[in-house]
């Protein structure tokens, strides 16, 4: 295979998929400790319902209407989310349950009560995406990147990705002291003068972007596999917060990278002519890095289970 | 004929022989999801059972794949059942495996589990989908449940199935009651409380499983949570929540099923979830116990009698009234006038309510060990909790006070 073709079949997807995955896996570090992992989960669930509200009123499959639909349908999750487990009095666990399942639930009733036969809005894309079709047709090979006609060309996604990414990447760095106070010893945080319910707000803000930016480009259950699978990879490895942050982008990279080229062209090592699923299979790396972090990850156990267990 | 005509035949089971097999295996289900998902919530473990059915999808893709291997068509219905249960079962030790051995918590281990094998069901759909081609139709339904079509063996076995589950729930409901309420209590009287959280599971599986044709694998969750969760409105009371829940769940499948049946483009699995939702969302405003309404009520109430007692007092004091709701609360009681002078009926009243003050005082002076003062709120009249002897007792010290001083 000849850079060139490199360049307009594979570059793009990769770097997409590599973008989705980074920018979901930084939240979902947080999340993770804050043991918030399935706010990610409810989330992408109601992608779906938010993007199909947003094309009965504008009537078009755009990018941009599309992602601010989502996006309202997440923070309407999670109020709603908020509302049923105070006056029920019930877990959150429960109430999310109750909200992301009905969510999506309507918009699966939604998209099938609407006229979508003429636009590409389907409950299999909302859920696995389309990261293959996602190529870079007016590419050439690698001088392309240089070529600004060839750039004009470049998938939507993929800028829009790369934006998520560094706005993400920026609140990170911008709350990161805020953050990982709040997340450890909220009393603490308070103490301090810290907002913690502004700072809980902007985590689950920020998650909301990320998956929703994600989910135009790979479908949800990568959005999903990375909020939770490369940090909690991560946790296992070390204690300390900056390196589980750092070792989840790496493990999200390598998922990312991997998972593609396995879906790509691993099938062709059995003499199939076809690929399967890349968002399927990324998520499918990510597990296996985690099942393996949670065999041999040095730091897998509780303190004081390390004796116990033995 | 329309489809509100079709939709009340269908809930009289005069719909044709298909529609009335499916509402009652959708009844059925719910009533096992209901019952099942009351242990689930009780345990506060409602998200273990979305791992559980997310984890499916590859077992039935295996399963297809091996069947299509062996020479069959792949799409043999208990074939399919098995391999989704045994990778439910699989996912469903690993989340319990990863939250007991690593130091990730349980919400980690089930957003791992789901997604993984949600996307490694995806890759294998896919490995079907372009080795086989046009065959798995049929595997694409189990996503969101598809009854159209429905054989009456399925419909026998889903019918089968919901018994089973039904009276596994009820055989079961003394150790998963306690091992719900207090865990340690359990295992002090003998009762393994690993075991009993695994049997809680199996049932969500068995539901999940049988739920799969039906419902879908992603919504089928909703069918072991909503129930319980509306169900709780209504019972502070255990067997009461299953048997509540239970047939909040046969409700929402038995409705559901016949709304789909009848209406043009009412996906089965999403109608029965929105009818589980919508019980669930009139509990939430109606129930008299825990209802939002009914709180509102009471709190209003509440702020009502406060005002009512506060102004009474301002009167036997003759303070001024200034506050609006004070004002209003005792006009309506006709203790006062509209030009806020007090009437006949409103000053004796108000010297009641002094009295009752003084004589409260004067219990609670020193006597905290009383279990009876202990609901003093200061609202209640003291003839409603002391007997007249007692209160004969507090009104001679408190002359004998009034003599003193």
């Amino acid at each position: 295979m000849g850079g060139a073709e490199f360049v307009q079949l594979s570059l793009t997807p990769i770097l997409i998929g590599l973008f989705a995955s980074i920018a979901c896996a930084l939240p979902g570090n947080f999340l993770l400790l804050r043991r918030q992992a399935l706010i990610g989960d409810a989330i992408s669930h109601v992608v779906l319902p938010g993007i199909v509200v947003a094309f009965l009123i504008t009537g078009t499959v755009a990018a941009w209407p599309m992602m601010a639909g989502a996006a309202v349908a997440a923070i309407v999750a999670v109020l709603l989310i908020e509302i049923i487990r105070r006056l029920g009095r019930i877990e959150s666990g429960a109430a999310m349950g109750v909200v992301f399942t009905t969510l999506f639930a309507a918009g699966v009733l939604l998209l099938e009560q609407s006229d979508t036969s003429s636009v590409h809005l389907d409950v299999e894309h909302a859920l696995y995406g389309n990261l293959e079709s996602l190529i870079w047709f007016d590419a050439t090979g690698w001088g392309s990147l240089f070529d600004p006609e060839a750039l004009a060309g470049l998938p939507p996604q993929l800028p829009r990705m790369a934006l998520a990414v560094v706005g993400l990447v920026l609140f990170t760095l911008l709350l990161w002291k805020e953050l990982a106070i709040s997340t450890f010893d909220a009393v603490f945080a308070q103490a301090i003068g810290i907002r913690t319910g502004l700072v809980s707000f902007a985590l689950v803000v920020a998650t909301a972007i990320a998956a929703v930016a994600a989910f135009d480009a790979v479908g949800s259950i990568i959005v999903i596999a990375m909020f939770i699978c490369p940090p909690a990879a991560a946790r296992l490895m070390t204690d300390s917060l900056p390196r589980q942050v750092w070792w989840s982008v790496g493990f999200a990279s390598l998922s990312a990278v991997l998972g593609y080229v396995l879906a790509g062209y691993g099938p062709g090592w059995f003499g199939s002519p076809h690929s399967v699923s890349a968002a399927g299979m990324i998520a499918t790396v990510s597990g296996v890095i985690l099942a393996i972090a949670c065999l041999f990850g040095p730091k897998r156990r509780r303190v004081g289970q390390a004796i116990e267990a033995r | 004929m329309n489809g509100l005509d079709i939709f009340f035949e269908a809930l009289t089971l005069r719909a044709g022989y298909n529609s009335a097999l499916v509402a009652i295996g959708a009844a059925l289900l719910g009533i096992a999801g209901g019952g099942a998902g009351a242990f689930i919530f009780l345990r506060k473990r409602a998200l273990v059972s979305d791992a559980v059915s997310h984890a499916t999808l590859p077992g039935i893709a295996i399963a297809f794949i091996v069947m299509a291997a062996l020479g069959g068509t792949g799409r043999w219905m208990p074939g399919l059942l098995a391999g989704s249960a045994i990778s439910a079962a699989a996912g469903l030790l690993i989340v319990e495996w990863m939250a007991r051995r690593t130091r990730l918590s349980e919400d980690a281990a089930i957003g791992a589990v789901l997604s993984v094998f949600f996307g490694l069901g995806i890759v294998l759909l896919t490995v079907i989908q372009t080795s086989s081609s046009g065959q798995q139709a049929g595997l694409g339904s189990f996503l969101l449940g598809s009854t159209a079509g429905m054989l009456i063996s399925e419909a026998y076995t889903i019918a089968a199935a919901g018994a089973v589950a039904a009276i596994l729930v009820f055989a079961m409901r003394k150790p998963m009651t306690l091992v719900a309420f207090d865990p340690d209590f359990a295992s002090a009287n003998g009762f393994n409380v690993r075991l009993t959280d695994i049997a809680i599971l199996t049932l969500s599986l068995i539901v999940t499983v049988i739920g799969l044709k039906v419902v879908g694998l992603i919504l089928i969750v909703a069918l072991l949570i909503i129930p319980p969760v509306a169900a709780r409105f209504w019972t502070d009371r255990v067997d009461w929540l299953i048997l509540i829940s239970a047939g909040i769940g046969g409700a929402a499948g038995y409705l559901g099923a016949a709304a789909s049946s009848a209406f043009e483009g009412f996906p089965t699995g999403p109608v029965i979830v929105l009818v589980a939702f919508f019980l669930f969302l009139g509990s939430l405003l109606l129930s008299p116990l825990r209802g939002a309404l009914a709180s509102a009520l009471r709190h209003w109430q509440f702020r009502r009698r406060v005002h009512e007692r506060q102004g009474l007092l301002a009167l036997a004091r003759n303070e001024p009234i200034l506050d609006g709701l004070t004002l209003s609360v005792l006009r309506r009681a006709g203790s006062i006038r509209r030009d806020g002078v007090a009437t006949l009926s409103g000053r004796a009243a108000a010297a009641k309510a002094l009295q009752d003050e003084a004589r409260w005082a004067e219990a609670l002076r020193g006597k905290t060990d009383n279990p009876i003062l202990e609901q003093y709120d200061g609202l209640t009249p003291i003839e409603d909790l002391l007997t007249a002897d007692q209160i004969a007792e507090l009104d001679r010290r408190l002359a004998r006070l009034e003599a003193a001083t």
